[in-house]
This record gives structure tokens, sequence and C-alpha cells, in this order.
């Protein structure tokens, strides 16, 4: 146990270390209004067309980033302007973009030469391995991504409230949605080394739900998502150091158990 | 008839989703003072007058003009309570401050000033002490006086309610009511519902929006019936074509002056 304590802090864990905070900080925030707005399948489309993106990238020798960043991209222009009347359709594309997304990156990477990458590594990232460049592009999108929900905030709040009423009153709901899925996007494709995409739909999503479970001010659950999501990340990689188990199940098993004990916890209470 | 001119004129207007037109050549004029109720059964098309006269749906045939002196972003929209979420986790102030949302703009906080209309908006629902509460945690009938003052709090220059009394308890139907009463003589108010018995007493004309004819299984119904059911003089200016559901009837003047504000609608029985 104190072996794993002391591992954690290691000098040559201190990046991991630090793309957790990153990863926390980004998901927890974006992670509130995803959850709030319904759009938990919609990121989920996302991020699997990312792949092919990666995939396409990969096989032509190019970063890979790029084709992830240019696929999440295009998919939220398009999908980002069908509204609620639109619900159907939209619903039904996101599920196209799912499956042909992780197709095509799958073919992509068995048409390129070599050694084809491990698709573990994608579904779960190594947050162990994380490099330099992927903390800063990181540290970027995670500060552009805070400043837009801070600078657009009572718009945030007021489209994820009553959508019509802020059509009212002039806010871009559309432009605001595509923005959203724009800024998820970015997040999705520059965490996919980092921890995967697996992992990027759990701290999306967990905590979220557990911020909106047990806080009642919308305030306190965007800190609270973020907080959640360190503990979840930290703990994980805590537990995968004691028990030598990889890092990734274990941090979305532990989140999910956090989300049981939250929905107990209030049922208790009650 | 007044000299005025309307503030909101729709010319032969018809609109719907998907190519399904929902509303069908409909004429309708408010003008300063004006006090309407539009009465008709549920899918009747009275949310998508709603939509076209706040500028959120473009008719797809027609003319609509606003004489608003600053535009459709400046009309006090209060939609039906049990269409929104109210498990978000916002308070009751917040709430009320999304209706300054418009005078603010973009990127811009929220001042002083703001918060100020927005608290005595809700005094004026008697919701003030209520104001830190979450609005998750008011009755329907409290989250519907709420909504009233989030409207209320951007000084609108017309006020347009989607169902206001619908499933209201007896004190905020009083609280509403009064209110409306008061607000009258500073803007024209426009209220949509398919329960006419709620509002006839005080408004001051009644357009009939008849859409699925089906529904009205009883037979004709005569101005001179809707007068009594509401105790008091009131307009039918609206005919379903081809079904007439209204018999014929003359164009009573309420006090005199005000026989301007016209539905009317039409669509194939079905």
């Amino acid at each position: 146990m104190t072996e794993a304590w002391q591992l954690l802090w290691d000098p040559l864990l201190r990046p991991a270390l630090f793309a957790a905070v990153l990863s926390s900080l980004l998901c927890g925030a974006l992670g509130t209004f995803v959850v709030l707005r319904r759009l938990t399948f919609l990121s989920g489309g996302l991020s699997h067309a990312a792949f092919g993106g990666l995939g396409l990238c990969h096989l032509l020798g190019l970063p890979p980033q790029l084709g992830g960043l240019a696929t999440t991209a295009l998919a939220a222009v398009l999908l980002g302007p069908l509204g609620q009347e639109k619900a159907r359709e939209r619903d039904a594309l996101i599920g196209v973009l799912w499956a042909v997304g992780m197709a095509a990156g799958v073919l992509f990477l068995h048409l390129a030469p070599g050694y084809p990458p491990d698709l573990e590594a994608y579904l779960f990232g190594n947050l162990l391995l994380v490099g330099s460049q992927d903390l800063w592009l990181l540290t970027t999108c995670c500060a552009v991504s805070l400043l837009l929900l801070s600078a657009l905030y009572k718009e945030w709040v007021a489209a994820t409230f009553d959508e019509t009423f802020a059509a009212v009153q002039g806010v871009p709901i559309r432009r605001l949605s595509t923005l959203l899925l724009l800024m998820v996007g970015a997040a999705v494709v520059l965490l996919l080394p980092v921890v995967g995409l697996l992992l990027v739909l759990a701290l999306l999503t967990l905590p979220p739900l557990i911020g909106l479970k047990v806080c009642r001010d919308l305030r306190t659950v965007l800190l609270s998502s973020i907080a959640l999501g360190l503990v979840m990340t930290l703990g994980g990689l805590f537990i995968s150091l004691w028990a030598d188990l990889p890092p990734g199940p274990c941090i979305i098993l532990l989140g999910a158990g956090m989300l049981g004990g939250a929905s107990l916890g209030k049922t208790l209470v009650r | 008839m007044t000299d005025l001119e309307p503030l909101i004129e729709l010319q032969q207007v018809s609109a719907g989703y998907d190519g399904v037109e929902a509303l069908s050549e409909v004429d309708l004029a408010i003008y300063p003072g004006d006090y309407l109720a539009i009465i008709g059964p549920n899918g009747g098309g009275k949310t998508t007058l709603l939509k076209v006269l706040l500028g959120l749906l473009e008719p797809s045939r027609g003319v609509v003009t606003s004489r608003l002196p600053h535009g459709r972003g400046r009309m006090g929209y209060v939609p039906q309570f049990s269409t929104l979420e109210s498990q978000i986790p916002l308070r009751v102030e917040e709430v009320a401050l999304m209706g300054r949302l418009s005078l603010r703009g973009l990127w811009r906080r929220y001042r002083q000033e703001d918060r100020e209309a927005a608290q005595a908006a809700l005094a004026a629902v008697r919701l003030d002490h209520l104001a830190k509460r979450s609005a998750g945690e008011l009755s329907g009938g409290q989250l519907q006086r709420l909504l009233l003052a989030r409207a209320l709090a951007g000084e609108p220059e017309a006020l347009l309610l989607d169902e206001p009394m619908a499933s209201l308890d007896a004190e905020s139907r009083q609280v509403v009511r009064g209110l409306l009463q008061e607000v009258r003589e500073r803007m024209p108010i426009v209220l949509v519902t398919h329960d006419p018995a709620a509002v006839a007493r005080e408004v001051r004309n009644i357009a009939c929006m008849n859409r699925r004819l089906s529904y009205h299984a009883g037979g004709e119904l005569t101005s001179e019936a809707l007068e009594e059911t509401y105790g008091c003089p009131v307009e039918l200016l609206a005919h379903g074509v081809p079904h007439r559901v209204l018999g014929a009837h003359s164009h009573r003047h309420g006090d005199g002056s005000h026989s301007h504000s016209h539905g009317d609608g039409e669509e194939p029985h079905d």
C-alpha cells in the first residue's frame, strides 16, 4: 500500500499526474454541459469518428491528432446545428458516425505498413507514458475551453435550462451547440493518446453525474465534477499501481463505484 | 377600428415542420394594449403560431412584420412550466436573471441593475423569499410564476404566454392573473390556451385556432354559447376551414375599439 503511494508521487509519474489533473479539469467542465444537454451519445460518436481520422493520418504518415481534429470538427459542424426538431435524424446519424469512424480507423491501421499500433492503447490510452507534446496540447485545449465556458457562462446556462427562451433572447443556440461539440471533439482527440477512448467518455459522464446527484447549484456541480474527476483518476491510478492492474479500467470502475455510492447515499438520505 | 399600427402583424402566414403545415394562411395583428387569448385544441398549431410570433420559426409563406421598438428580441416569452427540465441545478434568482440576456448581450456579465430587476420581478410574483432556493425545489405553480418573472425581468415590449394557467394551484393562478392585469397597461399580452375558461374573464379578445377538428365531436360551437361559458362578450374571429367549428357569428366589439385581432386558420380535416 505505502509502496504504491510512494510510486504515485515518483518524479517519473509526474507527467501522468499532470495529465490526470488536466483531464479532470477539461472533462469535468465540458462534461457537465455534455450531460445536461444530453450530448453524451454525440460525444461518443465524435470520439469514434476521431478514430477514423487518426487511422487515416497514421496511414498517410501525418500527425494523427491532425486527422482526429479534422474529423471531429467536421462532425461537430455537421451535427451541431441539428436541433431538437431533428432529434431522430441526429440520433441515427450518431450511430452511423460511431460505426463508420471505428471501421475506417481499424481499416486504415490495418493498411498502414509496419506493426499496427496496439488497439487497446486507443481504448484505454496510456496515462503512464504521456509525452510532453501531449501535455502542451492538452494544456492549451484546457485553457481555451475553460475561457470560452466562463466567458459565455450565462449563455450556456440559459441554453441548457431553456433553449427556446434563450433563442428568443438572442442567444445563438445552434452556434453554441456547435462550439460545445468542437470543444468536446478537440478534448477527445487530445485525450485519446493519454486516457483513451473509453476513459474520455467515462470522465465526461461519471463525475458530472455524481456532481448532479449531490449538488444543487450549477457552479458547485462544475467544481465538484472536476474534483471528482481528480479523485477518480488519481484513485484509479493508485489502485492500478497497488494491485498491478492496467490503469484505464481501474479509473473507470472506480468512477462507476463512486456513482453507485452516491446514488445509494442519496437514496438512504431520503 | 383603431388607427394605431399593429406592433406585430402576420399576413397570410403559413408555417410548419418538415413540409407539414401546422399553420396556414393566418392573419393576426397585435396592437398596443391588446390582451388576446388564442384558444384551440392541443395540436391545433397554437405553439407553432407562438414560435412564428417569437421569430423562432420562419413562415413557409406569408409576411411577419414587427414594429416593436427593439425588435423581437425584447418579447417576453413565458413557456409552460411542465415543458422545462426543472431538475437543472439553478437558483431561482439565476433563472429570473435569464430575462436580462438580450439586454446584456453575448460575452458580457450580468450587472447589478440586472440583479435588481430580477429581484423586483421575483417580488412581483411573490417569490423573492425563495430567490436563493434551487429552482428544482419549486412547486409547479411557483415554477410558472418564476417563468413569468423571468420574462418580466427583461422589461419586455410584449408578453407571450403558453398555457399560463395550466395545472396551477389557486394561489399561483391568482398571482399570475393579478400580475397580467397589471402589466397589460404597459405591454400587449398574447396567450395561447386550450382552456379558455381559465382566462376568458380578463382577456379583451379571443381568437380560435382550429386544427384537428376531429376533436370536436359535439357539433357546432356558437359565439353565443362561448359567451355564455365565459360570462363576457367575446370575439370569435378564426374559422376552421373547411370544417367550420364556430357557427355563424357577428363580430362583437368588447369595448368598441378592439375588433382588430384576427386569427385565421385552415387545415384539411383528418
